[in-house]
């Protein structure tokens, strides 16, 4: 079974705080991880090969410094790790990012089953999974909490709000997967060793390596722009309300009221 | 790429400090960027505060003939035949956009039985609702939408397309987004218009909800956007207003879908050719699942009780007003370590961190330990006996006074006004 997981490096943003009198992000210490839903997709992918057989590979998108997930991710079992990394790249938003992989992808070989995590912590836009799967032209099974797979058959359970459904297709296909899915095992040392030992397990390509359209990446290629950014306020109005059991209920439901919360 | 005005920089490094990606450092109190590490989220421009930084994007395609796309779209969402609330909410917010562009709202409904339920929407000032009924659009699959909708686009070509961002839009708006080469944003909880320029601006959390984004896509068509349930206000609706439901007749098989257009009063054929794609899923079963016992993390909505609750039969209280609300019952450490709730419920440094919407803290004093927990709520609500309590201090509205008092009221005034 061949098999490739994507995954994104990703600033931790738990540990991101905001400074509240400039109102901007601090980003001083706050360190740079593997997307957490892809590392379950990685998980999956790994005990997959373990059961089955076969091959994972790893592709990434992202500056030079992702290649630390990389190492990462070939100390957990990935046999093979590629990072598309071109200046030409920056900026894009989710449907260059999915062309860029996706023509990736291509280059690297033909896949039974492509993992993603269903979203990453610094987007949250859970786009580029079925966006790589359009641009494959293959099928895709979002948000799956339980797969079995036999022979050429995927079954998924895939969550909805309130329960799930069971979707079936044959290979090839896209998953993306969410948490519960596995319990994501820890990186193993000796294959950090080894890793060093062994120069190629993460090949790097830039636009020079791989086919694409040069007038479809980046940011000039991304039919969306940020047009503004801000730090929500988190202003505390405090307001203290003393007076009988039932004045307090009043005007309590006056203001969730004209605040429109409830 | 980013460029940095070498005569306006001050070398204040606030760029520094507010770069997400450690892309900025100064070199003889100027900024520096590694274009590296610069992903050209544009935070630095923002925070800059002597215009020293621009992003500049180079057009470097011919821009696609936008001037023929016209009107706003929303792709309802059914499930069971039964239209889910976020529909009508994207009605609401629609009409209001579609009165600023001087354009028309349309509703597109897929489905297998939804005639009766569609017409609901006519409340909703839609002035067209499209029904597409087929046995195979009983179930959403990501293929057969797909295919529909982007016909659909391509022949009536709406300038703005919105959808829930639920699972399933979620599931579909990429897919469409990637077919029709446009721009998508993800799970907006603002959208308004940018009067000169007549395009949607798209607000919406990044950064784990540190940040809010606007983002526009102006080049491409349509706009689309994926809408968060439960932000948007639903309209009162108005029965006064009907109109004519429109159908568009589909046929599917695996060789190819047709649809059939009926487009005041003229039949329309579309084909789709599917002989690509034998790449169909097939949903085997639907469930539905009791809710999960407790899920703190999730809750829109949270009513905390803490060692003021009393007793663990004054705990039905908190759990009464909580079950009103729709929401889940939180509570702090001590007493969970007392045993009137179980732990699944804590919420806390030892706990769980939660952000509702709304947060409840009933006779909580708001200890650090339960503040970590919570403090990021968007709204906190703390009823306490005693004016110097802490959490008071991080509250939006807090009421002095007996919460066995106040809570059954604020309880029972939430039933009334269901």
């Amino acid at each position: 079974m061949n098999i490739l997981v994507c995954v994104k490096q990703v600033p931790d943003t738990n540990e991101v705080k905001i400074d509240e009198e400039n109102g901007t992000l601090i980003r001083d210490g706050v360190p740079s991880i593997i997307n957490p839903e892809d590392k379950i997709a990685l998980e999956e992918a790994v005990s997959l090969k373990e059961e089955k057989g076969g091959r994972v590979t790893v592709i990434s998108m992202g500056p030079p410094q992702a290649k630390s997930a990389l190492l990462e991710a070939y100390a957990i079992g990935a046999d093979e790790c590629i990072l598309l990394s071109d200046r030409a790249f920056a900026g894009s938003d989710t449907w260059a990012t999915s062309y860029t992989l996706a023509q990736g992808i291509k280059q690297a070989g033909n896949f039974d089953i492509i993992f993603c995590g269903r979203q990453a912590i610094d987007g949250d836009t859970a786009q580029v999974g079925p966006q790589i799967a359009e641009n494959l032209g293959i099928p895709q099974i979002t948000y799956v909490k339980a797969l079995e797979v036999d022979g050429k058959k995927v079954r998924a359970k895939r969550a909805l709000e309130d329960g799930y459904s069971v979707v079936e297709t044959t290979l090839p296909v896209l998953l993306t997967v969410i948490e519960g899915l596995n319990k994501p095992r820890y990186p193993s040392i000796s294959r950090i060793v080894s890793a060093f030992k062994k120069e190629d397990y993460i090949k790097v390509w830039t636009t020079e390596d791989f086919e694409v359209d040069k007038t479809k990446l980046g940011l000039d290629a991304s039919p969306t722009q940020v047009y503004d950014t801000f730090v929500p306020k988190n202003e505390k109005k405090g307001e203290i309300f003393e007076g009988s059991d039932k004045e307090l209920v009043k005007l309590l439901l006056e203001k969730l009221k004209t605040e429109q919360v409830l | 790429m980013l460029k940095i005005f070498e005569d306006k920089c001050v070398g204040c490094r606030v760029c520094v400090t507010s770069c997400p990606f450690d892309a900025l450092t100064m070199n003889n109190d100027i900024a520096v960027v590694d274009t590296e590490k610069c992903t050209m989220c544009g935070i630095c421009v923002k925070d800059c505060k002597f215009d020293a930084m621009e992003i500049r994007k180079e057009q470097i395609k011919e821009k696609q003939d936008i001037s023929d796309y016209k009107g706003i779209w929303i792709l309802a969402e059914q499930r069971n035949n039964k239209l889910m609330d976020v529909s009508f909410e994207l009605c609401s917010e629609g009409r209001k956009l579609a009165d600023e562009l001087n354009t028309t709202l349309s509703v597109v409904v897929l489905g297998s039985d939804i005639k009766e339920e569609a017409k609901e929407l006519f409340a909703y000032k839609t002035d067209h609702v499209y029904i597409i009924e087929n046995d195979e659009l009983k179930d959403y699959r990501t293929e057969t939408y797909t295919f529909v909708i982007c016909d659909l686009i391509n022949k009536f070509k709406p300038e703005i397309v919105l959808l829930g961002a639920t699972h399933n839009g979620r599931d579909l708006g990429p897919r469409i987004s990637a077919r029709l080469n446009t721009g998508l944003t993800a799970d907006c909880t603002k959208l308004a218009i940018d009067e000169e320029r007549n395009i949607l601006l798209q607000t919406r959390p990044a950064f784990g909800g540190n940040l809010m984004a606007t983002i526009i896509c102006p080049d491409h068509r349509p706009q689309m956007s994926t809408v968060r349930p439960g932000v948007m206000e639903k309209a009162d609706p108005d029965y006064s207003k009907s109109g004519e439901i429109e159908e568009i007749e589909v046929e599917i098989n695996s060789e190819n879908i047709e649809s059939h257009i009926t487009d005041s009063g003229k039949i329309i054929n579309l084909k789709s050719d599917l002989s690509e794609i034998d790449i169909f899923t097939t949903i085997k079963e639907i469930v539905k699942e009791a809710k999960a016992s407790v899920n703190l993390e999730d809750a829109e909505i949270i009513v905390s009780g803490g060692r003021g609750v009393g007793s663990p039969e004054n705990f039905e209280l908190i759990k009464d007003l909580a079950s009103v609300l729709g929401g889940e019952v939180g509570a702090s450490r001590a007493v969970v370590d007392e045993g009137w709730v179980e732990k699944p419920h804590q919420v806390g440094q030892t706990g769980k961190t939660v952000k509702p919407r709304v947060y409840f803290a009933c006779g909580i004093s708001g200890a650090i330990q339960h503040k970590a927990g919570m403090e990021k709520s968007n709204l906190i609500i703390a009823i306490n006996t005693d004016p110097d309590a802490p959490i008071f201090d991080i509250c939006d509205y807090g009421l002095v006074g007996d919460l066995k008092k106040i809570v059954p009221l604020v309880t029972k005034a939430f039933e009334d006004l269901k």
